[in-house]
């Protein structure tokens, strides 16, 4: 099994794409600094926001009450998922109840998480992504390497390759082009279909509507084609009141790319006429992972993205090197929820820089939930030898003779010391021992 | 004011002359300065590996040998955030727990106009102490804008050009144990500092954690870089 280092030793062998994908999130990130400190108040912005999660996790139970009452009365059919299977079932329940063989798709992480493609798909549906970057990465039969910007990865050589291959036509690199093809694949697609599915950003409790919010509004021109919308959400992704939409509407699109707001925000109140509005809420493992102290906060993410752009591990070995449909520093920590071994290596893919929490537009403090995964993960073995490292910590005569023991060595055998530490000093050289430690110094001098 | 001083393992190991710096610079500015020599590490790469439960040894004896000071000073940001993070649980506990620049920066002591650095300096913005122990602007932050705290000593030296970089605080990649467990990205990450500093003009790059210029120091020897790392304490109290 391949751990996060060893996928990123391999994403950082093509240094030039390492170094292009580095930039260019950078960039991203940059663009986030820009159009953030246009407001003034960005940072009780990010209190409120935080705040007003923090208080939604605390009473989930009543908020996702009052919110399925609410989208009852609105005429919103309400189905309540355990888990990912459960969430399958439903979607398939409701395409065939409508003799639907095709589910047209806008960006979901939580339908990666379920694996709702796949399962759809061993079920005889076709189903077609309609976000541009996720249907690229459906044709390459991939996965999303960022929630935000799923096909990031790849570079427009890639994508001329793919549209030629699968759209039959002149392999070209303009994204003018490229984007006017796209248009009328899909285009065909959405006049046809009859039950379209979205993701949510937010549901609100009050008034029983959710938002999503789209940039190329592919997300709106497949439910309003279709009869049928399906909407899949987490259940964290509730909040209170329609007053508290606008603190997360400033936040997400400018932490996210550095937008003053999305292109399109829709919301969805009621069902058309001979319409049908049918709203997933699910679990899987959400209500688990509320139960845990120290980890509940992660449950605030809003899926901006911002902690990947930031992220010098991200930006550097890339999305995929996590293994995990959200990676990342926010996929970091709740990977190990899923599955603690598989996804063992991944809080420790991580220098503790704290540029993930410090862009955080609801103030995940991702980097001490890295460290807390440190401890749980390595918790339930007891490790003598460290062990034996903690208490000599307290022997300053042994610790004096261990250091002592290893400068001897580095001067007597430097090579060998040099493939002992060689995972250090692969690509580092160590530092020289110098004539006398500061406390033989000082002990001479005073 | 008593003042304890803290020199980090790897510090005393391998930087000496670090040790010696902070600790003539403060007598020179007349504080009564101890070095407790009992000292040993204080923990943080065992707690950072997973193992904190381990480090109520090294911390029990670090608050035993400094427990009879007022101030705690030390020229480690990283260790420094450690201890203070992990000191406040213990019962009588009222020491105030400095990073060297953060101490001379409170007291007032920030004129070295009197010393001359003819170089063009970089400085590294230590993650832990930027946005553990807020000792300057962190570039995510919206309205922060000050002077870091080592800027502010730097600044009036003589002959000094402290040079900008474009990305003023992105990690040097050393992370402790993390530079062990991903090495190639380690490297990578110190490899795209040393760039940055290259290319912004430095011949001397700075800062408030020996650790992650002991890292920089490691790749620019290996790739015979024409660059220097040096704590600033050396370039503020020179022999």
């Amino acid at each position: 099994m391949k751990g996060h280092p060893e996928l990123a030793e391999k994403f950082l062998q093509d240094e030039s794409r390492t170094n292009w994908h580095d930039e260019t999130l950078w960039w991203v990130r940059s663009k986030r600094d820009a159009v953030a400190s246009e407001i003034k108040d960005w940072e009780k912005l990010r209190d409120a926001a935080s705040q007003i999660k923090e208080d939604t996790l605390s009473n989930l139970d009543e908020y996702l009450l009052e919110f399925e009452q609410n989208a009852l009365k609105n005429g919103i059919k309400v189905h309540w998922a355990a888990d990912a299977r459960e969430h399958n079932e439903i979607v398939l329940q409701v395409l065939k109840s409508k003799d639907a063989w095709q589910l047209v798709k806008s960006k979901s992480m939580l339908t990666e998480e379920c694996g709702l493609n796949d399962f759809l798909e061993d079920h005889g549906i076709e189903v077609i992504e309609s976000d541009l970057g996720e249907r690229i990465i459906q044709w390459m039969k991939q996965t999303p390497s960022h929630i935000v910007m799923p096909a990031i990865h790849l570079k427009k050589k890639d994508i001329g390759k793919v549209f030629s291959e699968k759209l039959h036509i002149r392999e070209t690199e303009d994204p003018v082009k490229l984007t006017e093809f796209a248009r009328i694949h899909l285009r065909n697609y959405f006049m046809n279909t009859k039950v379209a599915l979205t993701g949510v950003n937010f549901a609100v409790a009050d008034s029983g509507t959710f938002v999503v919010c789209t940039n190329e509004g592919n997300a709106d021109m497949g439910v309003h084609m279709a009869d049928v919308h399906i909407a899949s959400m987490g259940i964290e992704k509730l909040i209170p009141k329609i007053e508290h939409l606008g603190v997360f509407l400033r936040l997400l699109a400018r932490s996210a790319t550095g937008q003053p707001i999305t292109a399109y925000t829709s919301h969805f109140r009621k069902p058309g006429k001979g319409k049908e509005i049918h709203l997933i809420l699910v679990d899987n493992g959400r209500s688990e992972i509320l139960g845990k102290s120290h980890f509940w906060h992660s449950l605030k993410c809003i899926r901006c993205g911002a902690c990947m752009n930031t992220c010098p591990i991200f930006r550097k070995t890339g999305g995929h090197s996590y293994d995990y449909i959200i990676p990342g520093p926010i996929g970091a920590i709740l990977a190990p929820h899923r599955d603690p071994i598989k996804y063992g290596s991944l809080p420790f893919a991580s220098s503790l820089c704290g540029s993930c929490a410090a862009v955080c537009p609801v103030k995940i403090d991702i980097d001490k939930q890295l460290y807390a995964w440190r401890q749980e993960l390595t918790g339930e073995k007891s490790s003598l030898p460290v062990s034996f490292m903690g208490y000599v910590l307290k022997k300053p005569g042994l610790f004096n003779m261990g250091s002592k023991g290893l400068s001897i060595l580095q001067k007597l055998i430097p090579w060998m010391i040099d493939r002992f530490f060689k995972s250090y000093t692969r690509g580092r050289e160590l530092p020289k021992v110098p004539g006398q430690t500061f406390k033989d110094w000082y002990k001479k001098h005073t | 004011m008593k003042i304890g001083l803290f020199i980090p393992c790897y510090i005393n190991q391998y930087y000496p002359g670090v040790g010696i710096a902070t600790l003539k610079l403060l007598q020179k500015h007349g504080f009564e300065v101890d070095y407790p020599t009992g000292q040993t590490c204080c923990g943080q790469p065992l707690a950072n590996s997973g193992y904190e439960r381990y480090t109520h040894y090294a911390i029990n004896h670090f608050f035993t040998l400094f427990r009879k000071y007022d101030v705690i000073v030390s020229p480690s940001a990283s260790c420094i955030l450690f201890v203070k993070e992990h000191l406040k649980f213990q019962p009588g506990h009222h020491q105030k727990i400095q990073e060297l620049s953060d101490f001379l920066v409170e007291q007032g002591l920030t004129d070295y106009s009197g010393t001359s650095f003819p170089k063009k300096v970089g400085v590294l913005q230590s993650c832990h102490g930027l946005r553990g122990l807020h000792l300057g602007s962190s570039t995510e932050i919206v309205g922060e804008n000050g002077d870091s705290t080592i800027v502010k000593l730097l600044h009036n030296v003589s002959d000094i050009q402290l040079i900008g970089l474009d990305r003023p605080d992105d990690c040097c990649g050393f992370g402790g144990t993390f530079s062990v467990k991903e090495p190639a990205l380690s490297v990578k990450m110190g490899n795209d500092r040393l760039d940055d500093f290259i290319r912004n003009g430095a011949e001397v790059i700075t800062g408030t954690d020996m650790s992650c210029l002991m890292h920089l120091e490691g790749v620019i020897k290996k790739q015979r870089m024409p660059l220097e790392v040096m704590h600033f304490s050396e370039i503020i109290c020179q022999e």
